[in-house]
């Protein structure tokens, strides 16, 4: 995020796309519910499914599944008519505006309107609220990623907050709500094929030559392979080992079937988890890690905050806390890794990724801490970008809608869309082990609109078989009015009903990142 | 904004004009006894405990519905709003189960705390009881309305905390409790589980299921931590007895969260305790996928994983080798695990679930 979220609610306008807050962020969305009804900020969500948050929005924008960046492009078309830009902050700020105003000057309302499905002046009073407010924050998350589209989606979205000066000031900005706990920190960490720790590129020598200072080993300088293409390489023969710490690929990777056999696939396979799950019964090793409630630490939140975790039970049974695994094999191999706390590690870290260069334990005690936080002076940074952009001068890049990879048709006539509901998380490895949890949300229904189920004659309750060009499973139906008749959602946290097994993995080219928000089924209902 | 100046208890203060009597009084050290009044929410006087005794005012007023006035000359603990206070306690006393010696919630009940204050051992009010069955049909906390003193936060909380709305009070007089919608339990409401009514209740009424039998509010030891969850990265407190958890709670105010948590925050935290966990290193012993191993001890399983690592690494070169990092590991273990894969791997294969 480039703001925190206690800026959220003090900003005039909030725009939310892609995110189903209440359920995925439910203390954001309680900081965005308080903004609405207490402090008077005004709400646009753009979202096709009537989510919770709707119910508080003065502009509902209820785009068509993957249009978003038509939607995008067709507010700045309006805003930049309307002469409602911030000439100053392009002026001074960005560059590139001209070949910007090229591109969008095709989306206009009307076409825009045919291809997301909003009628053209909702899209205009959408513009002038955004576009006239003093401050404005966007809130995006899944729903924008994870599209063929999705780096596009993003960069839509930088054009506009560029484009109205409403980014790099308070309350002002674009913020990516970002999904598991750690997320943030891991990318901080460099758990990414491409960058050391605190985003510094492998291919860059003098960055390498830095770490391999400090580490006294050689490194290799060509980036590795993601996430997904692993599990190809995997199938392909290639990668012959795979290490997974604390991960579910099993469950949540698309086209799931086929990471099974990948995995199936391999000579040799660790799984070093707090549960065995779906992926640890493809292990060769299994090791037992310990919980969050076990070990010290610190988590990186989506606002950027670096915050302490603290130990507060013995480790269960012989579990150990992952970071302890992993410096007992590494000197196993001949590679001392002589720390014996966290605080330790998190100094190294400290040392060699300058945003978190003032991050350590000491100063944790009292509070989070933002990053970048360059040194122990530095109070940390609430929100990004004030005064300049990372790379100097913000660029405009013009981007064009793309259609979803996939479409309906006649064979598969149904949009189905997947995400997460309040009461589980992720592959429901861990949730589902909470009894609590597991008792109020035991299984994962496929949620489909009354004139969708007329159509296939079943009420709330009954069983459907979804079929998609990768493979079928069943759900039990819970019908209600959040999606419109063309589209059903399905939540990905049960493996009885692996939706997983449906959906593409057909990539963005940039983020890598898989097609899960879109994939077209069929229905049937079952005896 | 503006200063006012004003007695209380004999002292001269300086408060913010618009303050409540209650808050003026609490900034200068002076705590006046209340039920009803919780920070965050708005103000009702309902409970009357909060009574102070104003000069020139012919009734004692609400303190925390009262704003300081300037030159107001304020006596929180005269005989009058002592007795006054005595009596509300009785009164709430004369309809609470006083079963304080096997109540969860003794030794942090309000209820309990003021009558001690106040030395009210027991009601000279005899009247009718109200004999309410335990509602404990969802999994996460117990609702005893016998214990219930209708101070009304839980409704507050659910409606202004958590824009939920799920309970309210129902009926009048006597009969008066607090319901969801006809009543229903609240499984059947549009409650979220988020369980702010059960920070917010001051006695026994509103109880986590995970607290009962499992140790006095006197033995628990809090550790202040971070939801492990989803990335919002609500600071929780562990309250643990004897090495076990045994409830969750929100930080009452400040950090990410200002006393907010969903449900996975308040209640998620039991897979901890989960008799799934693994408990010793595996080795498998079945086919891949049908999840038939054999335990083994660590030192077993790291040699085998060592000797496998640097076989596949001296036959089929480094880049043989994959690794996925956690999202739901702490930063020092994605940090040592992308550095175990670079440096000692000597591969860049090395990602986690960001994208997913
Ligand atoms: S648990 Fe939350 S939603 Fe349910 S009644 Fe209590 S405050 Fe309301
Ligand atoms: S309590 Fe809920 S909103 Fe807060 S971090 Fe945990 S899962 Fe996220």
């Amino acid at each position: 995020m480039t703001n925190s979220i206690s800026e959220i609610g003090q900003s005039e306008c909030i725009f939310i796309i892609g995110s189903n807050t209440s359920e995925n962020h439910p203390v954001i969305a309680l900081e965005v519910m308080e903004a609405v009804k207490n402090k008077g900020a005004r709400l646009i969500v753009a979202d096709p499914r009537r989510i919770r948050m709707t119910d508080y929005a003065n502009i509902w924008l209820r785009l068509k599944p993957g249009t978003d960046t038509a939607l995008i492009n067709g507010l700045l078309n309006i805003i930049i008519t309307e002469n409602l830009t911030d000439e100053d902050f392009i002026r001074d700020r960005t560059e590139g505006y001209e070949e910007l105003l090229k591109v969008i000057k095709n989306y206009t309302p009307q076409s825009v309107s045919q291809i997301t499905g909003i009628p053209a002046d909702d899209l205009r009073m959408a513009a002038r609220l955004y576009a006239n407010s003093k401050t404005a924050v966007i809130l995006y998350a899944m729903g924008i990623t994870q599209h063929v589209g999705g780096t596009g989606n993003v960069i839509a979205l930088a054009n506009l907050v560029m484009a109205t000066g409403h980014i790099g000031k308070e309350s002002s900005g674009l913020c990516p709500l970002r999904g598991q706990n750690n997320v943030q920190g891991a990318c901080d960490m460099g758990a990414l094929p491409n960058v050391l720790p605190g985003y510094q590129p492998v291919g860059d020598d003098a960055v390498r030559g830095k770490f391999e200072t400090s580490w006294g080993v050689k490194l290799p300088s060509h980036p590795g392979l993601t996430l997904v293409e692993m599990m190809h390489a995997a199938r392909a023969g290639n990668v012959k080992t795979m290490y997974i710490m604390g991960e579910e690929p099993a469950l949540t990777d698309p086209n799931s079937t086929d990471v099974a056999s990948a995995l199936k696939h391999l000579d040799f396979l660790v799984v070093q988890n707090i549960f065995l799950g779906e992926t640890g019964k493809y292990a060769d090793v299994v090791l037992p890690g310990s919980s969050f409630a076990e070990k010290d630490g610190t988590f990186t939140n989506t606002e950027r905050r670096v915050q302490r975790i603290r130990q507060a039970i013995a480790p269960v049974a012989e579990s150990r806390p992952d970071w302890s695994i992993i410096t007992s094999l590494s000197s196993k191999m001949g590679y001392d890794m002589p720390f014996t706390h966290p605080s330790q590690i998190m100094k190294e870290a400290a040392g060699l990724a300058p945003i978190y260069g003032g991050i350590s334990y000491e100063r944790l005690e009292s509070g989070g801490l933002q990053w970048p936080c360059r040194n122990l002076e530095d109070p940390g940074t609430r929100y990004l970008h004030q005064g300049s952009f990372t790379r100097g001068r913000g660029r405009f890049v013009p981007v064009e809608y793309q259609p979803a990879n996939e479409v309906t048709d006649e064979k598969f006539p149904v949009t189905l869309t997947t995400g997460r509901n309040l009461y589980h998380w992720h592959g429901g490895s861990i949730s589902r082990q909470s009894p609590g949890l597991a008792e109020i949300c035991p299984e994962g229904k496929v949620e489909i609109n009354p004139e969708l189920a007329l159509q296939l004659g079943c009420i709330t309750g009954d069983m459907v078989e979804l079929h998609s060009p990768r493979g079928k499973i069943l759900a039990r139906v819970e019908i209600n009015e959040k999606s419109p008749p063309g589209i059903v959602f399905m939540p990905f946290h049960f493996r009885e009903s692996p939706v997983n097994r449906l959906t593409s993995d057909a990539l963005d080219p940039v983020a890598k990142i898989p097609e899960l928000k879109i994939c077209p089924v069929n229905l049937r209902k079952v005896e | 904004m503006a200063k006012i100046q004003l007695t209380i208890n004999g002292e001269n203060i300086l408060a913010d004009e618009g303050t409540s009597i209650l808050e003026a009084a609490r900034d200068t050290g002076i705590a006046i006894p209340h039920l009803c009044y919780m920070d965050n929410l708005p103000a009702s006087g309902s409970c009357r405990l909060c009574v102070v005794e104003v000069e020139g005012a012919r009734n004692l007023v609400t303190s925390c519905t009262t704003p300081v006035a300037a030159g107001m000359v304020i006596n929180t603990a005269s005989e009058r709003v002592i007795n006054a206070r005595k009596s509300i306690i009785e009164l709430l006393l004369s309809d609470h189960p006083l079963d304080c010696m096997t109540c969860e919630k003794s030794g942090r009940c309000d209820l309990e705390k003021y009558a001690y204050e106040l030395g009210v051992a027991e009601s000279r009010y005899d009247g009718a009881r109200h004999s309410y069955p335990v509602e404990a049909s969802n999994p996460f906390f117990v609702r005893d309305y016998n214990k219930c003193i209708l101070c009304g936060r839980c409704v507050g909380a659910c409606r202004h905390i958590q824009f939920i709305e799920a309970i309210s009070f129902a009926n009048r007089g006597f009969d008066c409790k607090i319901a969801t919608a006809y009543d229903r339990p609240l499984k059947d409401s549009p409650c979220v589980f988020c369980g702010q009514c059960v920070e917010s209740c001051p006695t026994g009424a509103l109880m986590e299921k995970s607290r009962l039998g499992a140790g006095r509010t006197w033995e628990i030891e809090a550790t202040p931590t971070v939801c492990s969850y989803c990335g919002v990265g609500c600071n929780i407190v562990l309250n643990t007895v004897n090495g076990n958890i045994v409830s969750a709670s929100p930080l009452p105010e400040g950090g990410v969260n200002n006393g907010r948590l969903c449900v996975k925050g308040k209640f998620g935290w039991d897979y901890v305790h989960s008799p799934e966990r693994l408990k010793t290193p595996l080795i498998r012993t079945g086919e891949k996928g049908e999840g038939k191993f054999r335990p083994a001890s660590w030192e077993e399983a790291l040699n085998i994983i060592a000797e496998k690592l640097s076989a596949t690494k001296s036959s089929y070169g480094p880049d043989s080798i994959a690794l996925l990092s956690s999202a739901k590991c702490t930063n020092e273990e994605n940090y040592l695990m992308q550095k175990f894969a670079r440096a000692v791997i000597g591969t860049n294969n090395i990602d986690h679930c960001a994208r997913l």
